[in-house]
């Protein structure tokens, strides 16, 4: 079952490089208890879902990248083929000459149109490649313009051209203070128009990684590669192959099997040594938990604390919202890890902020004849902020 | 990647201009090791095959054959144009690139404006779509100019309405000097107003500078060099003094000094387009962020540090004090007070080593003593270049949305009005064929419209949200029938 991989923006391809790379050598590292059979077969099945064989036996990434500018896929393309073990597909990207300037409408409503064609042939191709065809995982920033914009329109066509399968959005939310001025703007659009296109939305909030390095990981000088990299190690700890009772490595679809959209925000845990669970969880409730298990005695591990119907809604039985997948095969040479996959109320309170500043910057009309010149009117403003309401008021009552 | 075009009006907008390419070759020659044509160089300078004759020479990729600006000069007197012809960057460039006069304007915008404008208007065309069509993707021009004289005051307005016109889609970022007040041109006042009403109407982005300003920072250099604080030396050949390379005396008006920083702050602004990072900006970013309302597009820069370490033997800085020095009125490029205004957006722009989080830690640091409009209270546009300017392992380049440029516009409106009362040297204007009366009225009103702008910004300091709407609602035509659902019912912790 393999996804193929949409890198958008810079960020999009700063982050994606991380994660394949994540994937790829937590594939060579030690197998920690497991089989030796096992092991293979952990690698065959993350080898099959991120990576096309080539001849010459370097795998090649499963990913379409696409920037309006030239200077990051070139840093994405080399440090890739530099590293040795793996590389993208010379023919894998769509770059253009000038970016989309922060500008959402100008992702969405120039860049999409004009470039639609080329960039959907090129992930046309993708799938293509694919034996068995799992879905799409879609990395970009809600701050920026190419990201937010080209990857709303990007997703949108997806989900036009291929109803049937998983597209699973990577967002990055912005640090609270300025990456970028307009990004509360950017932010609301993008997340009303992804509702309408996306499955599922896996969030990444900057500031919660950026804690993450300076105070788990005492990192003194944080730059944007060591936030990447917690993020790629996160990812990796998700997406890596689990062994599951029907078949051998098998990648799920979204197991929540709720119709309606909903968002599972992604509160990773770094790994430790030993395992550690996520007591926030009390104060919110959730809709669906997903714990992953990898490495040493994860069949005795107690995950009793997750069916706490506490922790959920009282339209849901615990055995329906809560699931776990586990894995003898130690992630990247911890010798236990376990992330969790949280659909909870925990991302309310960042999406209320972002609401309140954009419509708080919104009300003084600054910076909308930015947009107007590009065709978003007033009135996908006032659409955006209702339908990103009546997600508020959703999760609030839960 | 994008190119750019820089268009160099007047002696001021030449002579800076000559310092800008200086500099920029020399960057570009610090960073291009290999000497390999790529897009970085690309966007200001072309790679020309100098043994073919006419248009053809053109070369795209591949070594550096011989490098041509992408600028046009422009001057209605020769003496300028013509020393930079036969200095060392003569070679830069092309004479087609070139349109002068021999009389000049006489301190005239009237004379700039419409006599050149007209008398040059198909020549300025010609050149412009020239240097555009020697380009993949054009984005930017950049205008430089003095708004006190004739020529960069009168006809580079000129241009900006013709760039408007013929260029829409491409970015008009103008770098203006504004004139001190012991100006020793009496007519400045005349020709700033007349030319602040063009700026207002037809340029994107505007990056005023005052000479007074560039003044107080040469002599502070000068004086940290000539008290031999902290073994300060100048050393030869250095960028703040000029590309002769003698060490130059203080002078009453170092003009080559002055120069040079105006020269930096370009390249700087240019510098995340250019360059990679982890973080990038490109021009495009820079209107999107800073320009909330589209006639106050006027940002305050400044810049830091003021010279290069192969100029000055100064011990380097720690990277924190680089912050606290870009918001120091000291470093700043025009004479103004951000901190006790109102911002209505502030970008920082670093190069260097610098990583997020010492971007984080400082932006905490300096938020509480500045004062953000409410709609835009993280009004933070952020980017991290990795290539350092030349000399220095980081540098900080601020550009403040603040209204504590009202100050600079309303002295400009008194001394136009003092000289305008008396109707000094108005017949200089009037008997020039197109000027009326209502020129001078019509540049009053608009220049008088953008403080009042200003003004009812800083009237909302420190004003409550609530009010705030009610103020707002002013301004807005659409009426928002949309309310926000109470924050305080959310139950999480």
């Amino acid at each position: 079952m393999s996804i193929v991989t949409v890198q958008l923006g810079q960020c999009g391809n700063q982050i994606g490089f991380e994660v394949f790379d994540a994937l790829l050598s937590d594939s060579h590292s030690s197998q920690g208890l497991c089989s030796k059979r096992e092991n293979e077969a952990y690698q065959a099945s993350c080898k099959e879902r991120f990576f096309s064989e080539e001849e010459n036996g370097v795998p090649i990434a499963r990913a379409v990248l696409v920037d309006m500018e030239p200077k990051v896929i070139n840093q994405t393309l080399s440090k890739a083929a530099q590293s040795g073990q793996w590389k993208y597909g010379q023919h894998a990207c769509f770059c253009q000459k000038q970016g989309s300037g922060n500008n959402w409408a100008y992702g969405y409503s120039v860049h999409g149109p004009r470039h639609e064609e080329s960039i959907m042939s090129l992930i046309r191709k993708e799938v293509e490649k694919c034996d068995s065809f799992s879905g799409f995982f879609i990395i970009m920033s809600m701050a920026g313009g190419t990201g937010s914009g080209l990857g709303a329109f990007v997703t949108q066509n997806l989900q036009d051209q291929y109803p049937n399968s998983l597209k699973m959005n990577h967002i990055i939310w912005p640090y609270g203070t300025g990456e970028v001025i307009v990004q509360n703007y950017n932010s609301i659009l993008t997340l009303s128009h992804l509702y309408r296109s996306s499955d599922a939305l896996l969030v990444h909030e900057n500031d919660a990684v950026h804690k993450i390095c300076a105070k788990l990981m005492n990192i003194k000088q944080i730059s944007f590669s060591d936030i990447n990299q917690v993020l790629a190690h996160q990812l990796g700890s998700v997406f890596q192959p689990t062994y599951s009772a029907e078949s051998s490595f098998h990648y799920r679809r979204n197991p929540l099997g709720i119709d309606w959209h909903v968002r599972p925000p992604l509160s990773g845990l770094p790994p430790l040594g030993k395992m550690s669970l996520n007591k926030d969880l009390h104060f919110n409730t959730s809709v669906a938990n997903l714990v992953i298990l990898r490495g040493k005695d994860v069949q005795s591990a107690d995950v009793e604390g997750f069916k706490d119907p506490a922790l959920y809604t009282s339209w849901l039985k615990p055995v329906n919202a809560f699931n776990v997948w586990k894995t003898q095969r130690a992630f990247s040479k911890y010798e236990k890890s376990a992330v969790l996959v949280s659909n909870s109320q925990f991302l309310v309170k960042p999406l209320d902020t972002i609401v309140g500043k954009a419509w708080n910057m919104f009300a003084s009309k600054a910076y909308i004849h930015q947009y107007t010149k590009f065709g978003i009117e007033e009135e996908d403003f006032l659409d955006s902020f209702t339908s990103l309401e009546q997600v508020v008021a959703s999760y609030c009552n839960l | 990647m994008t190119q750019s075009v820089v268009v160099q009006v007047g002696q001021c907008g030449n002579q800076i201009g000559c310092c800008f390419w200086d500099l920029a070759l020399r960057e570009h020659a610090a960073v291009n090791q290999k000497g390999i044509y790529d897009e970085a160089i690309s966007s200001f300078f072309r790679n020309v095959d100098t043994r073919v004759v006419g248009d053809g020479g053109s070369i795209s990729k591949g070594k550096i054959c011989s490098l041509k600006a992408r600028a046009v000069l422009i001057d209605m007197e020769e003496g300028v144009v013509n020393e930079i012809l036969q200095g060392p960057l003569r070679d830069v460039f092309d004479t087609k690139q070139l349109i002068t006069d021999i009389s000049g304007s006489g301190n005239n915008w009237a004379v700039g404006h419409k006599v050149f404008g007209s008398l040059y208007q198909d020549q300025i065309l010609e050149k412009l779509r020239k240097s555009a069509e020697h380009c993949d993707c054009l984005q930017c021009f950049f205008i430089i100019h003095s708004m006190g004289g004739g020529t960069g005051s009168g006809l580079g307005t000129f241009l900006l309405k013709v760039l408007e016109d013929e260029f829409p889609e491409v970015y008009r970022f103008v770098t203006s000097i504004y004139p001190s007040g012991e100006d020793d041109v009496i007519t400045s006042p005349y020709n700033s107003m007349l030319a602040m009403k063009e700026l207002n109407e037809h340029a994107d982005c505007v990056l005023p500078i005052d000479n007074q300003s560039l003044f107080d920072i040469i002599s502070k250099i000068d004086l940290m060099v000539n008290s031999g604080k902290l073994g300060t030396t100048v050393k030869p050949n250095s960028l703040v003094t000029s590309s002769s390379g003698t060490l130059k005396k203080r002078h009453k008006k170092p003009f080559d000094a002055m120069n040079n920083i105006v020269a930096n702050l370009l390249l700087n602004l240019t510098s995340s387009a250019r360059f990679e990072g982890s973080l990038n900006m490109d021009l495009n970013e820079i209107s999107m962020n800073l320009v909330p309302f589209p006639q106050l597009h006027y940002l305050v820069s400044s810049l830091t540090p003021l010279y290069t370490l192969t100029d000055v033997n100064i011990p380097p800085r720690r990277l924190d004090q680089m912050f606290s020095d870009a918001f120091s009125k000291d470093h700043q490029l025009l004479q103004a007070d951000p901190k006790h205004s109102l911002y209505l957006a502030c970008a920082l722009m670093v190069r260097g080593n610098v990583q997020i989080s010492d971007l984080r830690r400082n932006i905490e640091r300096l938020k509480p003593s500045l004062q953000f409009v409410s709609w835009n209270q993280e009004g933070w546009k952020t980017s991290l270049c990795s290539v350092p300017p030349v000399g220095h392992s980081h540098s900080l380049l601020a550009l403040a949305n603040n209204t504590c440029v009202k100050p600079t516009f309303m002295e400009l409106k008194e001394r136009f009005m003092r000289l305008y009362k008396k109707k000094a040297h108005l017949h200089h204007y009037l008997q020039v064929e197109g000027v009326e009366k209502s020129c001078f009225t019509e540049a009053v009103s608009s220049l008088s419209a953008l403080i009042q702008e200003y003004d009812q910004l800083d009237t909302t300091k420190n004003m409550p949200n609530l009010e705030l709407r009610k103020y707002i609602s002013r301004f807005s035509a659409v009426s928002l029938t949309y309310t926000r659902c109470n924050p305080q019912h959310l139950p999480f912790k």
